[in-house]
């Protein structure tokens, strides 16, 4: 176990901003976090890399306790904060040398050759910082996570602001790095999630509500199943819902929304109801339920 | 700690901080010193530096938190200071490589005041005839005053996340340190007493030329004293 959470709890003033959390964290592992707005997922990593302190609970990063050993278990990790702060007046290089400087690696140069070829930096190694665009500050940010080689990787919100391409390249590297490190990243962005984790943590008001593998995440949302069709004739609504096996029928700008119950395939209904009526059928898909349904229902209550 | 001083040495200097704060200094120094009739050299007629040692203390008032007010208001702004407090270093490093780095800026800045030294001593009739003794008590009372004017700095800077609150309360507390003491002591009976707070009555002991351990002691106390403060400043995150 690289990183053990337990029972960790914040209180900023009156508010419990992070509420009881326990978790694990192993390497090999990419530990998806995700949760809405101010849910406390920020706090508490600020925790795990030992910048702010728990009220009642304990960390441990490869066997250091953060309050105990801090320096230690920063040592150990690599850190990309929100909003990916950086110096704008140093140049790309310079601030990786200053950084690994502070950490003491051996053969600095070789290693920042390294990042910079991993990250993609290569053409804008020799650019100030505060010249470079979002995504490769973005790219700067993870660099200097890296540096000193650590076991656990913890970013915050790391592909915020992305355009596709620099997306892709991200999550790839992140999943890379997943194979050997233990990466825990926080998110809200849903598809993110399904692209890159092994494993889900779902976090609300400051409490864990879901902490599972991707694949029992997903067959946890499968309460309804959705059948969208469109036909080229009017339909009625009250005409659909006499079909077997649907339970409720919505109108969706020109298509019609059906849900039947858990694990009822309806659209072999749908087809012999449209051939009974005359219809054409112009569309008719089924609409899988995504992370995104499953938080949805986690985080809305 | 030494990676802290080298980057904060480079971003003076790669930036227009370092070059400003020196030409500054010394274009004062020299207007003071050889220009304004009031106060130079030629026409007050004696082969001293009074005059430098008695404004560079006024203008440190200002200059120096003008030099310190980014250090941590501009890193906490930023967010920067995350990262920094997530390394495998102490809050502690990073706040002596940053004073050390910035009273190294404030010290390079007093080096080319040594050609005023050499220029007096020519003038000197005869040549030479200048207290050499009490000149370099002054060099280094000086240099202290400013490592405690830069570790005010730092303090103040520590406080806030804006550089230009960083700026005036570092001016306050430098001025309140080296002057108000003095006039405070004379609203009291025990004027002698409340004096030895005051950074002014330290200066002038050493810049005599004696250096007497009391004060490099007191200066001492006062820039670990101030070093502390910051260190709990930034520590507030964890209340």
């Amino acid at each position: 176990m690289s990183v053990i959470v337990n029972g960790l709890s914040k209180q900023f003033g009156e508010q419990w901003a992070v509420n009881e959390v326990s978790f694990e964290a192993n390497s090999g592992e990419v530990l998806g976090f995700l949760g809405p707005n101010g849910a406390g997922k920020t706090t508490t990593m600020k925790m795990i890399t030992c910048y702010i302190p728990p009220t009642v609970g304990s960390v441990s990063v490869c066997g250091h306790d953060t309050i105990q050993s801090p320096l230690l278990v920063n040592e150990k990790i690599g850190y990309l904060p929100e909003h990916n702060p950086l110096y704008k007046d140093m140049f790309v290089r310079e601030y990786l040398g200053f950084v690994g400087g502070i950490h003491k690696i051996a053969n600095k140069k070789q290693r920042i050759d390294h990042l910079i070829e991993l990250t993609g930096l290569e053409r804008e190694q020799d650019k100030l910082i505060g010249a470079l665009s979002k995504g490769y500050r973005q790219r700067v940010g993870l660099a200097q996570a890296m540096i000193h080689d650590p076991e656990v990787l913890i970013l915050d919100e790391p592909t915020s602001g992305l355009d596709p391409n620099q997306l892709v390249d991200i999550r790839n590297l992140i999943k890379q790095l997943g194979k050997e490190k233990t990466v825990i990243f926080s998110t809200h962005i849903m598809q993110e999630v399904q692209a890159v984790c092994d494993r889900v943590l779902i976090i609300n008001q400051g409490k864990i509500v879901a902490d599972d593998p991707i694949d029992v995440l997903r067959q946890k949302a499968v309460g309804n199943n959705i059948t969208m069709v469109a036909f080229k004739q009017e339909v009625t609504a009250s005409a659909l819902a006499e079909i077997k096996g649907v339970k409720e029928v919505t109108q969706k700008d020109n298509e019609w929304q059906l849900i039947a119950s858990k694990g009822v395939d309806v659209r072999e209904e749908v087809f012999d109801f449209a051939v009974a009526n005359k219809l054409t059928i112009l569309e008719m898909r089924r609409e899988l339920s995504s992370v995104e349904d499953v938080f949805h229902q986690l985080t809305q209550s | 700690m030494l990676s802290i001083f080298k980057k904060e040495i480079n971003s003076f200097f790669s930036s227009l901080i370092g070059y400003i704060v020196i030409g500054v200094f010394l274009l004062f120094m020299g207007a003071f010193m050889w220009v304004f009739p009031d106060y130079s050299i030629l026409n007050y007629g004696f082969a001293t530096m009074h005059q430098l040692f008695d404004f560079a203390p006024w203008i440190f008032c200002f200059l120096i938190p003008a030099i310190t007010m980014r250090s941590f208001a501009e890193e906490t702004q930023s967010g920067t200071i995350e990262l920094l407090a997530t390394r495998p270093i102490t809050d502690f490093q990073i706040i002596l490589g940053k004073f050390f780095a910035n009273w190294a800026l404030v010290l390079i800045a007093l080096i080319p005041t040594l050609f005023y030294y050499y220029t007096v001593y020519q003038l000197g009739a005869p040549v030479g005839n200048i207290d050499a003794g009490e000149v370099a008590g002054s060099y280094i009372s000086l240099a202290l005053l400013a490592g405690a004017f830069v570790a005010i700095g730092l303090f103040s800077s520590s406080l806030t996340n804006n550089q230009i609150v960083a700026f005036v309360l570092g001016i306050f507390l430098c001025f309140f340190f080296y002057m108000a003491f003095d006039f405070l002591s004379t609203l009291s009976s025990n004027d002698h007493l409340i004096e030895l707070f005051g950074i002014n009555y330290h200066y002038n002991l050493l810049s005599r030329g004696a250096i007497d351990t009391r004060d490099v002691i007191y200066f001492m106390t006062f820039i670990t004293g101030f070093l502390f403060f910051t260190k709990t400043a930034l520590e507030r995150r964890n209340w």
